[in-house]
């Protein structure tokens, strides 16, 4: 009988502890075997998917976290002489016109970049939040088993049985002021299920392993074979599924905002300034084209660098 | 076969009372009083409200109001509306037929077109096809689906003409056809990744030599022998995607203003209706879960060694 529930993650994703491989034409020593990260590595350094989306997010996290370097332009000023449905000018690089303004003037490139900080935010904080909780219940039901794992396997059956977005919608809907925090509870609330699963699998691939049995034969700790030996060798499907879901975090973020369910009209957000842009749409199509391009530009850094460490740490892919 | 299916529909109970607890407790449990807004910025009369509340079972203790609620499902009575008392199941019947087939459209979409790309760029991997698809694929994934709606409402509806921009008949199949399209994109490429993938790891696997060896000719070889054995995880995707459409169309039902379970489900929020929200939910979840058992035993339709006992 096949395992009753699997998401398509958890299909793509690499099993655990993929066999070291020795070492290559470029391996440090020859004979010395590589760990899987530093093959891993080696591997990501040579893939220009990798190199491309890093430098990409390297440049989004200086943006969200010096946006002052970038724009002099205050993001929530708004000056009424300036008219959105003037065209935005393009030659005037890194002015507080260069993108245009909005509907209340205000610098549409100013708050471009001002947003970054959101998304960044948002991402980063539920993928963390995810993975740290998502990841302990996961181990704690592969490696402990029995009883644990039946309530909370039963459990992320239920939490992954609600529609992420509309769960989103409904745990927001009850604050009236929300803050980046909130959306990132709410969304990691409803998010972790995927982790968990992911986790749980390798971590039982892990543990009959014999390194697992000698660890314990010599008498080591729980907590040191929980963490010492069989997290390392089964963190590498994890790690994919956070690095692409980061990307669907912030498309989440900018989707409620869009909704009017994300942040409130104090927080300078892609998707909120992309709502108001719909009633625009037609005579100043600048207000939807720069913070949706940032937007998908962010998304698909984040999703190419989960293409990258898929490759890098799959070892059926090579 | 039979035993099976009974035990794996026996399994699906306390999945669906979680499910459907873990909701009720987040309408109800978070602050906001769907009573209260009945009154809207006004403040509400106490004794009317007082009322109110113990006409609906409102004022019972939480659990006892789950319970009630439960029993009423069991009866198909889904409860009614705050505001107007009118049945939710009315409601949900004028609005699921329009989500069907908003979804059913999209998912044919997917499957159809997310299948045909994947088989391609899986195929001939590595060669110009495929870094077409996959590019292509990256693109549909990165640009969120409010936006790709936005977009082509206002490049083909208003700019070029094509179709109605928004929505007037919400049964109209052609007019559903952009929101349906916009609706499954983003699970088209997931899809064609999936079968990318799928089908360049099989391609080398030894049942692929074999038929080669015997002299099928190509086109069997692909779509008889490579494919069947290379959907097992797309049909997984699909199953699960099926409730995701239909829960995920709040947006695209927003932007192009078809009345379904989204703008029902929206406008609920909006109004704090719980019922309303705890009874899409509720629908959602059943379908989720009759979706994955049939998956499961597609499995064994596609992959004629995994049997049920």
């Amino acid at each position: 009988m096949p395992e009753t529930t699997k998401t398509a993650a958890e299909e793509t994703v690499p099993v655990a502890a993929a066999p070291a491989e020795a070492a290559r034409d470029s391996g440090p020593a020859p004979g010395k075997p590589r760990s899987l990260a530093a093959d891993a590595w080696a591997e990501l350094r040579r893939n220009p998917l990798f190199v491309i989306s890093a430098v990409l997010i390297f440049f989004l996290l200086v943006v969200a976290a010096f946006p002052s370097l970038f724009t002099s332009a205050d993001p929530t000023a708004g000056d009424l002489s300036e008219h959105f449905l003037d065209k935005p000018k393009l030659g005037h690089f890194f002015q507080p016109d260069w993108f245009g303004y909005d509907n209340q003037g205000r610098s549409i490139y100013a708050r471009v970049v001002y947003g970054t900080r959101v998304s960044i935010i948002v991402g980063v904080g539920v993928t963390v939040l995810v993975t740290v909780f998502g990841g302990l219940l996961g181990m704690l039901a592969g490696y402990f088993g029995g009883l644990w794992d039946t309530i909370l396997s039963r459990l992320t059956d239920i939490f992954f049985g609600i529609p992420f977005l509309l769960g989103a919608m409904v745990v927001l809907n009850a604050f009236t002021d929300r803050t980046v925090w909130t959306v990132i509870g709410a969304l990691a609330f409803l998010g972790w299920t995927q982790i968990t699963r992911v986790m749980r699998g390798a971590v039982i691939t892990a543990k009959h392993a014999d390194y697992v049995v000698a660890a314990r034969a010599l008498g080591a700790s729980t907590s040191r074979i929980l963490f010492r030996h069989i997290l390392p060798n089964a963190v590498a499907p994890v790690i994919v599924v956070a690095t692409i879901a980061l990307g669907t975090y912030i498309v989440a973020e900018s989707t409620l905002s869009f909704l009017g369910l994300g942040l409130g009209t104090n927080d300078v957000s892609w998707g909120g300034d992309i709502d108001t842009a719909t009633d625009h749409i037609r005579n100043a199509p600048h207000l939807l084209f720069f913070p949706a391009g940032m937007l998908s530009l962010t998304v698909l850094a984040f999703i190419m660098l989960g293409d990258a460490v898929r490759e890098a740490l799959d070892p059926k892919l090579r | 076969m039979g035993r099976y299916v009974a035990r794996r529909l026996l399994q699906m109970i306390p999945v669906f009372l979680g499910t459907t607890l873990i909701i009720f407790l987040m309408v109800n449990v978070l602050p906001g009083d769907p009573v209260a807004a009945l009154w809207g910025d006004h403040p509400p009369d106490p004794a009317q409200m007082a009322q109110i509340k113990q006409e609906r079972g409102l004022d019972l203790p939480l659990w006892h109001q789950y319970l009630n609620y439960l029993g009423g499902l069991l009866q198909g009575d889904f409860g009614s509306t705050i505001a107007g008392d009118r049945p939710v199941l009315g409601e949900m019947a004028d609005a699921f037929p329009v989500s069907i087939r908003l979804a059913l459209m999209a998912f044919v979409f997917e499957m159809v077109v997310g299948i045909t790309l994947g088989v391609m760029a899986g195929v001939k991997r590595g060669k110009l096809i495929d870094t077409g698809v996959t590019v292509f694929t990256l693109l549909v994934i990165s640009i969120p689906v409010f936006v790709l709606g936005l977009l082509g409402q206002q490049v083909l509806g208003t700019q070029l003409g094509w179709i109605t921009p928004t929505v007037r008949d919400s049964m109209n199949l052609g007019q559903l056809l952009l929101p349906a399209l916009v609706l499954g994109s983003l699970s088209l490429a997931y899809v064609a990744r999936l079968t990318r993938t799928s089908i360049a790891e099989n391609l080398r696997a030894d049942f692929m030599r074999t038929a080669v060896a015997k002299g099928l000719p190509r086109r069997r070889v692909v779509s008889v022998h490579l494919l069947r054995n290379s959907l097992i995880p797309v049909v997984t995707y699909l199953g699960t995607d099926i409730g995701a459409l239909m829960a995920g169309a709040v947006v695209t039902e927003g932007i192009f203003n078809v009345q379904g379970v989204g703008n029902l489900l929206f406008q609920a929020l909006a109004r704090r209706e719980g019922t309303v929200i705890v009874g899409c939910v509720t629908v959602f979840v059943l379908i989720y879960l009759v979706a994955n058992l049939l998956v499961d035993l597609l499995y064994a339709v596609l992959d004629p060694r995994i049997r049920y006992a």
